[in-house]
């Protein structure tokens, strides 16, 4: 196929890298459309995907092709017509791969959006023009907020539906600006579309000589992302032993792991916690041979100077620069499941590779996710409910603030019994 | 002045290499399913990186339904050879003589719903308690809303509804005893990413992947590689045309493309300007709107 513009070629391999993002929008606010029209516009959609929805929404009767059929592949979801669960659509442009966590806005909406949010480096935030700013969208930007995302794309929808007017974006965008002053978000980009009519969704809008900024995709396609894993702070908790038990590696003990944050090479001074020893960095090892340095979100085996006791669940440091150690920890949870959280209940947490007990020693209050108000006289923390919580662990965790390092700044928590997850947490350092 | 920035290809090998680590750590018995395909054989290059200098902390599993292509079981032979792991084969041709399972009739029969009983079988032989497979969300709609850590009750079932939230990089695999998991780590890979990471590794692959001369037979659209396995009826006829596969499954449901792309290269280049997915022409999937998830829930990979 000669037209295809997205086509890659082997060339573009190693310019290429990934942005992650989610979308949150209310029901119909076209969240479904515009992830069909970005789908439809980098020729991501196949054909016999197409026929199988144009197939599926003559038999429902829906008047036009359904572009949510895509991503709603459940039986359940296409029964009801409602997205139950976080999908994950990809695409690619010549300058970047896309993963999509398109997250429904309802009945477990916050844990979808958290969910959704937890990997993502921006959100795409929709508002009808014809309604503005309403509680759901400052439910979105809120949970943008908390989850540590650095960016967030508000696009106004429908504008086609407003004949394309200036003054009722202006207002939108001035209102929106208002209620994000609260929250802390660092790149707020505006962009008025129609996804259904294409306006500023791929390409500049010429019903909009008004709007002077990009389109959607080419933000997505050109926004500054490198900064997002934290490259100063050096952490690598420890996730598996590599100990190969053969004549020629005898004595090999590698410590095999993700780089949470920070840079590690070879002859770094480091510091193993919890023991507290010191020693250097032998080797970071691969396959393909030995590499000068590693940094996050590589994954690497390193050896060390020193034959030191480590386990899986201990952190590699610099001695220099120590996460916090505590068992006691200041923590916003969002609450996931049916069942209640009880005060003074025990929990399994997970933290980086570590695993603990833990027990809720207070609830400090809970937040109104559409007002961002304190509530202190209902503690009762259920479903898609988000608190603020003091927890105590059965040993001590290596813990960054969330908004510093989104990897050893975030725990969740399982029930002992049933084994769900049912909680996320994001650590906050007084 | 060195750029900490790692291409999208990169950030995906160190997810998936993360998420086989993390299975070693969090399972007693884990295993890793190989089919011979592209993306299993992925699966085995992720597994030496993860663990190299070691051996694999786990087996590799082959359900063989008795239909694949002959140059899938050499290639899948070879390279076990070659990398020095340990194979289980299991099967669906046992679990037939074992009356586990019953032989589907007709012009359409396939042994691809069967192996799930094989496989289910395997699983409680051994006692693992992980199975690691290569499946990926864009492959199928009833995958996109698959788990990396995919829970299945003690009937191996898979409860798309009730699935657990997955966060950031923490996965819980606690579970019950007689309940296991499936382990995806190629979730957020696409099929470009597959090929373009072969290329990039340089990977060999069975020969079927590559352009040949095929006596086949087409069949509602589907065209099938003529073997014993499939019956062919007084319409059709068969031919000899220029092929080559894009998924590796059995002989007697997994469709050819027309083809002229025999290098990783040339593949590249066609999976960019294909139109049809890659499961397009698997005629598993086209037998009801929902049949992945119908699988998927009693079991299937």
């Amino acid at each position: 196929m000669t037209d295809n513009s997205t086509a890659i070629s082997d060339d573009d391999l190693d310019e290429m890298d990934l942005l992650r993002f989610t979308t949150a929008g209310s029901v119909d606010d076209g969240k479904s459309t515009l992830i069909g029209r970005l789908l439809f516009d980098t020729k991501t959609i196949f054909e016999d995907q197409l026929e199988a929805i144009e197939n599926s929404s003559r038999q429902r009767g829906d008047e036009n092709v359904n572009l949510a059929l895509l991503t709603d592949g459940l039986k359940a979801e296409r029964e009801q017509g409602i997205t139950i669960d976080v999908a994950y659509r990809y695409f690619a442009t010549p300058k970047r791969k896309f993963i999509i966590a398109d997250t429904p806005g309802h009945i477990q909406y916050t844990r979808n959006m958290v969910t959704g949010a937890s990997t993502a480096n921006l959100a795409v935030i929709l508002i009808d023009a014809r309604k503005g700013v309403v509680e759901q969208t400052c439910r979105h930007a809120f949970i943008a907020s908390l989850l540590n995302i650095q960016h967030v794309a508000l696009c106004v929808n429908k504008m086609d539906l407003v004949d394309y007017d200036e003054g009722v974006y202006n207002g939108i965008v001035k209102r929106f600006k208002e209620f994000a002053s609260r929250l802390n978000i660092s790149d707020i980009e505006f962009i008025p579309i129609s996804a259904l009519k294409g306006d500023n969704v791929v390409d500049r809008s010429k019903n909009m000589p008004w709007y002077q900024g990009a389109s959607l995709l080419y933000h997505l396609e050109t926004v500054y992302v490198g900064n997002d894993f934290n490259h100063v702070d050096a952490r690598f908790p420890v996730q598996w032993v590599v100990r190969p038990q053969s004549d020629r590696y005898h004595d090999f003990r590698g410590f095999a792991g993700k780089v949470a944050g920070g840079v590690f090479k070879p002859g770094d001074e480091v510091m193993v916690l919890p023991s507290g020893f010191t020693t250097r960095i032998d080797k970071i090892h691969t396959i393909d041979g030995d590499i000068q340095e590693a940094f996050s979100p590589m994954s690497v085996t390193m050896t060390l100077r020193d034959e030191l006791d480590i386990s899986r669940g201990d952190m590699i440091v610099k001695p220099n620069n120590t996460p916090e150690a505590s068992q006691d920890l200041e923590v916003m949870l969002s609450w996931f499941n049916e069942k209640k959280l009880k005060p003074g209940g025990k929990y399994e947490v997970r933290h980086t590779t570590k695993e603990a007990k833990c027990v809720i020693k207070d609830i400090r209050y809970k937040v109104n996710i559409n007002t961002l108000h304190k509530v202190e006289d209902d503690l009762e923390v259920g479903l898609n409910d988000i608190a603020r919580v003091h927890l105590r662990t059965s040993s001590p965790l290596f813990t960054d603030s969330y908004r510093k390092n989104r990897l050893t700044g975030s725990i969740i928590l399982i029930d002992e019994f049933t084994h769900e997850t049912v909680a996320a947490g994001m650590i906050v350092h007084r | 002045m060195t750029s900490y920035n790692l291409t999208h290809l990169q950030q995906l090998e160190a997810e998936a290499i993360f998420v086989m680590r993390e299975v070693a750590a969090q399972f007693e018995r884990p295993a890793l399913m190989f089919s011979g395909g592209k993306d299993s054989i992925v699966m085995v290059r992720l597994a030496q990186k993860a663990f190299h200098p070691a051996h694999f902390p786990f087996p590799l599993l082959h359900i063989d339904t008795g239909h694949n292509f002959a140059e899938t079981i050499e290639f899948r032979d070879r390279l076990v050879k070659s990398i020095g792991e340990r194979l289980i084969v299991r099967t669906v041709q046992d679990s037939i003589d074992n009356g586990r399972v019953a032989e589907e009739k007709g012009p359409n029969a396939s042994r691809n719903a069967l192996q799930t009983v094989t496989l289910l079988d395997a699983i409680e032989e051994f006692g693992f308690d992980a199975a690691i497979g290569g499946a990926r969300r864009d492959e199928e709609k009833a995958r996109a809303k698959e788990r990396f850590f995919s829970h299945r009750d003690e009937f191996g079932q898979w409860d798309p509804k009730n699935q657990r939230p997955e966060l950031w990089y923490l996965f819980n695999g606690k579970k019950s005893h007689g309940e296991h998991f499936r382990v995806f780590p190629l979730s957020n890979w696409t099929e470009m990413d597959v090929w373009q990471y072969i290329s990039r590794e340089k990977l060999e692959l069975p020969s079927i992947y590559f352009s040949h001369e095929r006596e086949v037979v087409e069949r509602n659209g589907t065209i099938l590689a003529h073997s014993p396995h499939i019956t062919v009826g007084p319409k059709e006829k068969v031919e000899t045309r220029r092929v080559r596969f894009r998924t590796v499954g059995d002989m007697t449901c997994t469709g050819a493309v027309e083809s002229v792309a025999d290098s990783v290269g040339d593949i590249v280049a066609e999976v960019a300007a294909a139109r049809i997915t890659e499961r397009g022409g698997r005629s598993d999937d086209r037998r009801s709107e929902t049949a992945m998830e119908d699988r998927k829930k009693q079991g299937y990979f």
